[in-house]
């Protein structure tokens, strides 16, 4: 980063003036950088020491930097195979909670019942329950149903809990679209599930692919409900073996789990810059947190 | 004849019920059977564990005699209170304040340093947490410049490693809740204070704070179930050592149901744990349901 060089060179002046509200200052500037490099030094570790295959704990820049690391661990079952496990397991989260918040959503937002609002905070509730915490009884259900090491069964629980925040969010999103759209649809005939597939879904595109790419995201982050609930090492996603194969063994080798974590992040990494671009995080964010 | 109301009621729900099972297989489900095993001594393995027995208040007096739960509760709770509630909150304002001031360049920077350490999955967060916070790691280098000892933080000081970890990885929430209420604030309001000779800080504390005091309350709860739930960071930076120095309560129920082997002990904790979650939550929802009326 080249930002901290950045604040010795004078602004252009009319910047500031032209800047709303208020002044721009120098001071707000110093203090800001100074809490972002802070943010910034345990992730310079990860990239300095991906690039150096001799990599301790200590932030240096290396030697002889070279990809040896990421040519040591680009083997199928090291890095492949857990990658495409992960993909499994978080498009298949992703795809089971946007097709059920949707249905879940269309009548909540289309009809009114007394039923809507203690349902949503039902909901809302839910969203509240401390995951890791309910992992000890999940695992004693999965042992007594005989789901331990189910890719189907753990991909159900991950969308389960996404759930909650999935629907409020699309419920919000359809909310905004308006209903004379749709009537239009029904008095040329077509069915309530007709019109929410051809003309309610195409207008709210952009809030189902944020939703999409949240729970996504944390599916492919998720490293605590995998780790319990799937054993075999052929189904483990890239959570679980980088922990099993990096910290369990002794003489770790930290050029390669940097390395390994560098391409292991960079599909969630992308996807930000995605739902960012868009204006997607704070989009998001008021849809969920304003309810 | 027509569809009597109920059941056309009934038929109109019916693309809800895929949810709701869901629901309630995987999210009720577990929280009933934990409260249920907790008064077992189901075992992980061996007999206990094909076939556990009644055994009524037993988890939970052993709770209360075992010197480990108070303590883990204990951390818990500055775990939670100092990283949460006074760590990723204020500096997630004061980072949001700050950006309103600062250059654009500046803040859109140190903006998506903040949120990179957020959106990474939380085993890469909790590594780089881990070799940060090591004895020959980059803080240990940093103090070292200023001549200060190298202190073998996550043996001495285990909870103040872990929760400034967890402040680095989930201040990016508080900051993004507190710009998009702070972009609500309209200009005008503050513009008029000004005018009126109010001073920056009694603008922040008179003005901008009471206009932004939902976002506040919401964020407050929301970190505080989150952190409540962590357990990769610290699993990963110390787990849960040297000897229960940072066991919180998700780590104590994972080692006493793993570990030892003793699921009806370690779901006593747990349920414990989706009690506290389950106050927070209420008074969560009864919050955004006067805010909405």
């Amino acid at each position: 980063m080249t930002a901290p060089a950045r604040t010795a060179r004078p602004l252009p002046a009319g910047t500031a003036a032209t800047a709303r509200p208020g002044r721009r200052s120098t001071p707000a500037d110093a203090v800001l950088l100074l809490i972002g490099v802070s943010f910034l030094m345990p992730l310079l570790w990860l990239i300095l020491a991906s690039l150096d295959t001799r990599a301790g704990h200590e932030l240096k820049f290396p030697a002889a930097p070279s990809l040896g690391n990421f040519a040591a661990i680009a083997s199928p079952e090291l890095l492949l195979r857990p990658l495409w496990n992960s993909a499994v397991l978080s498009l298949g989260t992703a795809a089971v909670t946007l097709v059920a918040a949707v249905l879940a959503a269309y009548p909540l937002s289309r009809y009114s019942s007394r039923f809507n609002r203690p349902f949503m905070y039902t909901i809302l509730f839910g969203t509240c329950l401390p995951i890791t915490a309910i992992m000890v009884p999940v695992y004693g259900l999965f042992v007594q149903f005989e789901l331990l090491d189910s890719m189907p069964a753990t991909i159900l629980f991950m969308a389960t809990t996404a759930l909650p925040m999935a629907i409020w969010m699309i419920r919000n999103f359809m909310d905004g679209v308006p209903v004379s759209l749709e009537e239009a649809a029904w008095v040329d005939g077509a069915s309530r599930m007709t019109a929410l597939r051809t003309i309610v879904l195409p207008l709210m595109k952009q809030g189902l692919g944020v939703v999409f790419i949240f729970v996504f995201i944390q599916a492919w982050g998720n490293f605590f409900v995998p780790f319990v609930l799937l054993l075999s090492e052929a189904r483990q996603p890239a959570a679980v073996s980088i922990f099993s194969f990096f910290g369990q063994h002794g003489a770790v080798a930290y050029g390669q789990l940097a390395a390994f974590s560098m391409v292991y992040s960079l599909p969630v990494l992308a996807l930000y810059v995605i739902v960012a671009r868009g204006g997607g995080s704070s989009f998001a964010l008021s849809g969920a947190v304003r309810g | 004849m027509p569809v009597p109301a109920a059941a056309r009621q009934l038929i109109r729900y019916l693309p809800v019920l895929p949810a709701v099972l869901l629901l309630l297989v995987f999210l009720a489900g577990p929280v009933f059977w934990a409260f249920n095993a907790s008064f077992t001594n189901a075992g992980l393995t061996g007999r206990s564990a094909r076939d556990p027995s009644w055994v009524g208040l037993d988890n939970y007096q052993r709770l209360l005699a075992d010197p480990v739960f108070p303590l883990s509760l204990l951390l818990t709770v500055v775990f939670v209170a100092g990283s949460a509630v006074v760590g990723q909150n204020l500096l997630g304002l004061v980072l949001a304040l700050l950006m309103r001031r600062a250059r654009p360049v500046v803040s859109s920077v140190v903006g998506t340093t903040v949120v990179a350490a957020w959106v990474l999955p939380e085993i890469v967060a909790a590594f780089a947490a881990y070799a940060y916070f090591s004895r020959d790691g980059t803080l240990n280098q940093l103090l070292g410049v200023l001549g200060l000892g190298g202190q073998d933080w996550l043996y001495a000081f285990p909870m103040v490693a872990i929760m400034l970890a967890n402040v680095w990885r989930g201040t990016a929430f508080s900051m993004l809740v507190y710009r998009a209420a702070l972009h609500d604030v309209p200009a005008e309001v503050t513009e008029a204070a000004q005018m009126d000779g109010a001073h920056g800080w009694q603008r922040l504390a008179f003005i901008t704070l009471p206009m932004i005091r939902g976002s506040i309350t919401t964020n407050l709860m929301l970190v505080t179930l989150q952190t409540l739930a962590v357990f990769t960071l610290v699993w990963v930076m110390t787990a849960g050592g040297p000897a229960n120095a940072s066991t919180t309560l998700p780590v104590l129920a994972y080692l006493e149901a793993f570990k030892f082997g003793d699921i009806g002990y370690g779901t006593a904790v747990a349920s414990v744990l989706i009690l506290i979650g389950a106050a927070f939550g209420l008074v969560y929802v009864r919050l955004l349901k006067d805010a909405r009326p």
